[in-house]
């Protein structure tokens, strides 16, 4: 079986979040990288599924030499062979023409993206390339068993959750519930001087044209004070999100 | 031109998120002067998207009784191109997520969810959208020939405006499911974290399981789901459906209230999108009081029952 993982690359979630160049630029000046969470729990049920049932995995990022260390992460914890597609990401849909060209290229059975990345939060690629490669996709998903040629994962929904069953190939967005936080690989010493014999290849973009523009960043206006009631005064509290805040 | 949008259903009755999502399409259409249509799958109260101005919805009456994401893309792109719809709205339901990479992948379209308010500039197509786990605002432009936005919930609110509605009852041709439902489970009857007005949320201050009856009786007052901070679902105390954050479910509501929540950063980023927070904890010094609107500093176990009976009377008077 041949998984790839799409990987993204995110700034932790405790970087300061800061514009320069006139607010059109994110400020990357001091900012620590990661990959993005929720890709990695993708990336960690894929080592599973090589462990236990044989599997070659792929990981693949489109975006600048910045994320190299973070393809390199992805070697030291068990993936085989890292990709780098060469072109800025610009949106949620050039990113994924750039994967569909490759996995078209390439042949995979399974492809497993992050739910979303925790910079825009857009939910925009692993859907758009399952769209654009016409099969199945099952996104926000905690749960994953691949069968033969099926697959069978389960989705959180708005309220519950839903298992589906689908043909492979197929498109999984992931997040945590495919694996949990304590079942994450911190690489070793090992693991990190065998990624240096891993391959890792660089290859030209397919230079697909984006449909959106990011022009502006604004942060949000500087939260006022919070207004502290009494414990011993919850009228107070009531009266204020009754007739202040109007949301009872 | 006209802007089209996609009415959630569930149980054949349109979702409540239906009627911010009309009312963000038809003020959209007002401004791009064209009108504003629907699309619906088994909704038996379509016309009710009139008193949202929505003039026209085609109510796809066989459709598959389950959300079926590659099904509704498929329906909804026929619309598209019938319509010669220009502008799409969606919201931000994780099922509206599901289904409009899927649409913009087929229509060749430009996407972005989580706008916060209508189209700041109409040309180019500009929104104003969450980014950074609402850490920032970004100004987008679409410049596709077909245009999806997504509608942050509770980011526009309902608005309104009665107008005659006709509805259409249609049963086009569906494309083949590409995935079988092997079982859902579905909490019935209650709100959901995703669609309630309030949510009500507990962290490890409340010390144990045994102690959720407050939550839950805060939340029964309030007609709000209930929530909790990762620790608890990782304990197990609650499950793992109500965790929110960053990494469990965002959470954008009217009222959220924080209960032993001391406010971490990666709480926060995902549930910061609420438009009001209210805090309860022991501890002046959580850092959540710094992200809040309202707060109380106490101990939970004395402050949520009186402020639970307290509602209670609240609400027989109103
Ligand atoms: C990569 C990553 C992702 C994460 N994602 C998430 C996420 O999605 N969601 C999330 O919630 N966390 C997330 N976390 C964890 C987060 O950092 C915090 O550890 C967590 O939110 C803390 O939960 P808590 O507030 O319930 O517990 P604590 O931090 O232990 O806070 C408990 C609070 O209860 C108060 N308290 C105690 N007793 C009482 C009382 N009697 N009455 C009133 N108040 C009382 C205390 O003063 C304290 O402020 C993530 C962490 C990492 C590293």
């Amino acid at each position: 079986m041949n998984v790839l993982v799409c990987i993204s690359h995110v700034p932790d979630t405790t970087s300061k979040i800061n514009f320069v160049e006139n607010n059109t630029k994110f400020n990357t000046g001091g900012v620590q990288y990661i990959i993005n969470p929720n890709d990695e729990f993708g990336l960690t049920r894929a080592i599973w599924l090589k462990e236990k049932q044989g599997a070659q995995i792929h990981v693949v990022h489109v975006g600048s030499a910045m994320a190299d260390p973070t393809l390199r992460k992805c070697l030291a914890i068990g993936a085989d062979k890292a990709f780098r597609i060469d072109t800025p990401a610009i949106d949620g849909g050039a990113v994924a023409k750039e994967l569909a060209a490759f996995v078209t290229a390439n042949s995979y059975d399974l492809i497993i993206a992050g739910r979303e990345s925790i910079d825009y939060n857009g939910s925009m690629v692993p859907g758009m390339l399952a769209g654009l490669l016409d099969i199945p996709f099952i996104p926000n998903c905690v749960g994953l068993e691949i069968n033969g040629n099926e697959a069978v994962a389960e989705r959180e929904m708005d309220g519950g959750r839903e298992k589906l069953k689908g043909t492979l190939p197929i498109v999984i967005g992931g997040q945590k519930g495919l694996v949990e936080e304590s079942d994450l690989k911190i690489p070793n010493m090992r693991g990190i001087m065998q990624a240096r014999q891993k391959p890792f290849e660089v290859i030209a973009p397919q230079q697909a044209s984006a449909a959106t523009q990011d022009v502006l960043y604004e942060k949000p206006a500087p939260k006022a004070d919070v207004k502290l009631v009494p414990a011993d005064d919850i009228d107070q509290l009531i009266e204020l999100l009754h007739k202040e805040a109007n949301v009872i | 031109m006209s802007v089209l949008l996609f009415a959630e259903t569930e149980n054949n009755t349109l979702k409540r998120n239906a009627a911010e999502v009309a009312s963000y399409a038809a003020a959209l259409a007002k401004s791009l002067n064209t009108n504003s249509l629907a699309v619906a799958f088994n909704a038996d109260n379509a016309q009710d998207l009139g008193q949202y101005g929505i003039s026209k919805v085609y109510n796809i009456i066989n459709a598959p009784e389950q959300f079926d994401a590659n099904v509704y893309a498929h329906a909804l792109s026929q619309y598209i191109s019938n319509t010669n719809a220009t502008h799409i709205v969606v919201s931000s339901s994780a099922d509206a997520k599901f289904l409009a990479p899927l649409l913009a992948a087929k229509n060749n379209a430009a996407y972005v969810p989580n706008a916060v308010a209508l189209p700041n500039k109409l040309e180019p197509l500009t929104v104003k959208r969450t980014a950074y786990t609402n850490k920032a605002f970004v100004h987008t432009e679409l410049d596709a020939e077909i245009n999806i936005i997504g509608v942050g919930n509770n980011s526009f609110g309902t608005v309104e405006q009665f107008v005659d509605c006709v509805v259409e009852n249609d049963s086009p041709e569906h494309t083949a499911s590409n995935l079988d439902q092997v079982s859902m489970s579905k909490e019935t009857g209650k709100a959901t974290i995703a669609d309630a007005d309030v949510v009500v949320s507990g962290g490890r201050g409340l010390k144990g399981p045994e102690n959720w009856h407050l939550i839950e009786d805060l939340a029964d007052v309030l007609n709000a789901a209930t929530a909790c901070s990762k620790p608890v679902s990782d304990m197990g105390w609650r499950s793992h459906d109500e965790h929110v954050g960053q990494t469990g479910k965002p959470v954008s509501t009217n009222l959220y209230i924080a209960i032993g929540i001391s406010g971490a950063i990666q709480h926060l980023a995902g549930v910061n999108a609420s438009k009001v927070k209210v805090v309860i904890n022991n501890d002046p010094e959580a850092p959540f009081f710094k992200a809040a609107d309202y707060g109380i500093v106490g101990d939970a176990f004395e402050v949520v029952p009186a402020l639970t009976e307290k509602l209670k009377a609240f609400k027989a008077q109103s």
